[in-house]
């Protein structure tokens, strides 16, 4: 049999090697601010289980170097996700000293590179086995667990992140369900008003150009400068407007960066209804007419279901983009993952960093899979539907 | 409208904005109704010109960085040979763009220091994703007839991507390209919350101290600028479309 090289594959096997052999795989940190000493595979961790975690690494890339089954690739990109989401928890309590509260141990480049090597291992067979929607909302659910596990049996709690993390769990949850609230409510608040908007924009051609125009300015003013200019103006109305101040309306705080995201999402929501309405085909309208339904019926029945798939990806859009953007309400005291990522780099303390940005790329990450699932479902459907 | 008058403002905010940066005591009487206590109104801890500067040139910089290594990306996995890379190559795309901004700033610090050097990296890397994206696009729909030709008019592989792939895709990476420095004007006053010189040093001093003259400055200067450089981009792709017989949607 003629042996033949993957292409990813030799790319993978690169990284790896790298990461494994020349990268550290964790750094130790008397306390939590000074700088660290680099710890390789071998040094990180008892020699038996080092050993052993070189041998899967190993392994696993040559299954990535060759052209081998994709079932193969499968098990071995996550074999090694596993070990080494398993063995940087054990690095921890390995390296950290019996009794000592103060030293830190984090993982370093090479565990990162690992990782994003065989998740691109991962994701390659991933796209290559062309899941359905639902597969992969299901892939999706499964990592999500086997994570929530290893947070709960309490393997990585002598990370460093995890030490951050039992300093402030209170505060994490607080800041955590803010974060949501302000990504989900503003993007709520964009549809209830971005909706009827674009229908409007469609339906009347002189709105059209006007609201696009205007909607497509805000959105060059830069995040943290809309932030801040909306303090004025709130502020005047806490003070000003009998009761706003009791529900909540301030001039700084959660009040000016839910306006503010509400402002950026309404360009995406907007635009994607007027695409998606401009999008339904004559000839559907025109059956619809002529079976003699009325303008709402048409907008209902025929026009709105019609355009559903480009109005979600507008969804999609304004959701990620706002999981990212609320971090920066904590500049204004909006609350959020933000208040951790700005601690840290404050403190120079990056696992602190690392505990604001982790939970809002997975909460994104996670938000962006589910809704493609969502269209792609939809819009299947339709194709089904109308063949 | 006349089809002069989007001209004439554009002139207008061009004037006003270089009068701004170069001349910004002129505007004083306009700004001092937002501050209190008598603080400062016009920003005092260097110069708005030189910043607005240091602030496009990081933008440039990262721009220019990203759409070289995206462009060659695009080709390359359109290649015969790079072809088993593009499947994987549209979702990291698709991944990547759910990174946040700030994540990205702060996760650079540990690796490069505080300062321009992090702004940089999260700038090329959000720049990339909108100029992979659209020469990828560009690229792939290529009408089926015109590659042909060139195949069979004995064109190589070179000539082909040189002299009709690219031309003919120009119009499209463009368009990302304008996206992508849109998107990088705004990033970049995020990047001085890890203390890069751009112009979001004027507004977070305005945060810190309470003063809206200062955040609107700054924030007017980047949306105007951002506006400016969008228009001006949209004009080029247009010419460029035109020229290639393609339309820009």
């Amino acid at each position: 049999m003629q042996i033949r090289f993957d292409k990813l594959g030799v790319v993978i096997a690169a990284i790896v090697a790298y990461a494994a052999f020349a990268a550290p795989f964790a750094t130790f940190r008397a306390n939590r601010i000074v700088p660290g000493q680099a710890r390789s595979i071998l040094e990180a961790l008892p020699t038996a289980t080092g050993t052993l975690l070189l041998a899967i690494i190993v392994a696993a890339a040559l299954v990535a170097l060759f052209r081998t089954p994709l079932v193969l690739r499968l098990v071995a990109s996550v074999v090694v996700l596993a070990a080494l989401a398993l063995l940087i928890g054990a690095a921890g309590t390995f390296l950290t000293p019996a009794g000592n509260t103060l030293a830190r141990v984090s993982p370093a480049s090479g565990f990162w590179i690992l990782i994003f090597a065989f998740t691109l291992l991962l994701a390659d067979v991933l796209t290559r086995l062309n899941l359905s929607p639902l597969a992969r909302v299901g892939v999706l659910v499964v990592a999500a667990l086997a994570i929530g596990l290893l947070l709960i049996s309490g393997s990585w709690d002598n990370l460093s992140i995890l030490k951050e993390y039992a300093n402030r769990a209170d505060s994490f949850w607080a800041e955590g369900s803010k974060h949501v609230t302000l990504a989900l409510g503003s993007l709520a608040a964009a549809v209830i008003v971005g909706l009827p908007l674009g229908i409007l924009c469609h339906r009347v051609e002189r709105l059209h150009a006007g609201v696009l125009n205007v909607l497509n300015i805000i959105q060059t003013i830069p995040s943290i400068a809309l932030f801040g200019l909306l303090i004025a103006p709130l502020g005047w109305v806490a003070t000003h407007v009998p009761g706003a101040a009791a529900l909540g309306i301030r001039g700084i705080g959660t009040a000016p960066a839910f306006v503010a995201l509400f402002l950026y999402s309404l360009l995406p929501v907007v635009a994607n209804t007027v695409v998606g309405l401009a999008g339904v085909p004559r000839a559907a309208n025109d059956a619809a007419r002529g079976m003699g339904m009325t303008d709402r019926q048409r907008l209902f029945g025929v026009e709105f279901p019609l355009a559903f798939p480009v109005i979600l990806t507008g969804i999609r859009i304004v959701l990620v983009q706002n999981i990212g953007l609320a971090t920066i309400a904590a500049l204004i005291g909006g609350g959020g993952f933000g208040v951790f990522v700005f601690q840290g780099v404050g403190q120079t303390a990056m696992d602190l960093v690392l505990l604001g940005a982790v939970p809002t790329v997975a909460l994104a990450f996670a938000a962006a899979i589910v809704l493609d699932a969502v269209i792609e479902m939809t819009a299947t459907k339709r194709r089904v539907e109308t063949a | 409208m006349k089809a002069w008058l989007p001209s004439l403002l554009r002139l207008a905010l061009v004037v006003l904005l270089v009068a701004f940066v170069t001349n910004p005591g002129w505007f004083e009487p306009l700004l001092k109704p937002l501050t209190e206590n008598n603080a400062p109104v016009i920003y005092n801890q260097g110069s708005l010109l030189t910043l607005t500067l240091l602030h496009l040139r990081i933008v440039l910089i990262a721009t220019v960085a990203a759409t070289v290594v995206a462009v060659a990306l695009a080709i390359l996995v359109t290649r015969p040979a790079g072809a088993e890379f593009l499947p994987l190559s549209r979702s990291l795309v698709n991944i990547g763009q759910t990174f946040p901004p700030v994540a990205v700033l702060a996760l650079a610090v540990p690796a490069v220091g505080f300062g321009e050097k992090p702004t940089l990296i999260a700038l090329f890397l959000y720049g990339l994703l909108p100029i992979f994206e659209n020469a990828l696009t560009g690229l792939t729909t290529l009408p089926a007839n015109v590659t042909e030709a060139a195949r069979g008019a004995g064109m190589t592989g070179w000539q082909r991507l040189t002299k009709v792939e690219l031309p003919l895709s120009a119009p499209i990476i463009l368009g990302g390209i304008r996206l992508s420095v849109v998107i990088g004007l705004a990033t970049a006053t995020i990047g001085s919350t890890v203390a890069a010189k751009t112009l979001g040093e004027v507004i977070i001093a305005g945060l810190l101290s309470n003063n809206l003259a200062f955040i609107l400055q700054g924030g007017l200067i980047v949306a105007a600028l951002a506006v400016l450089i969008y228009d001006g981009l949209s004009a080029v792709e247009r010419y460029t479309a035109r020229r290639m017989g393609r339309e820009v949607e």
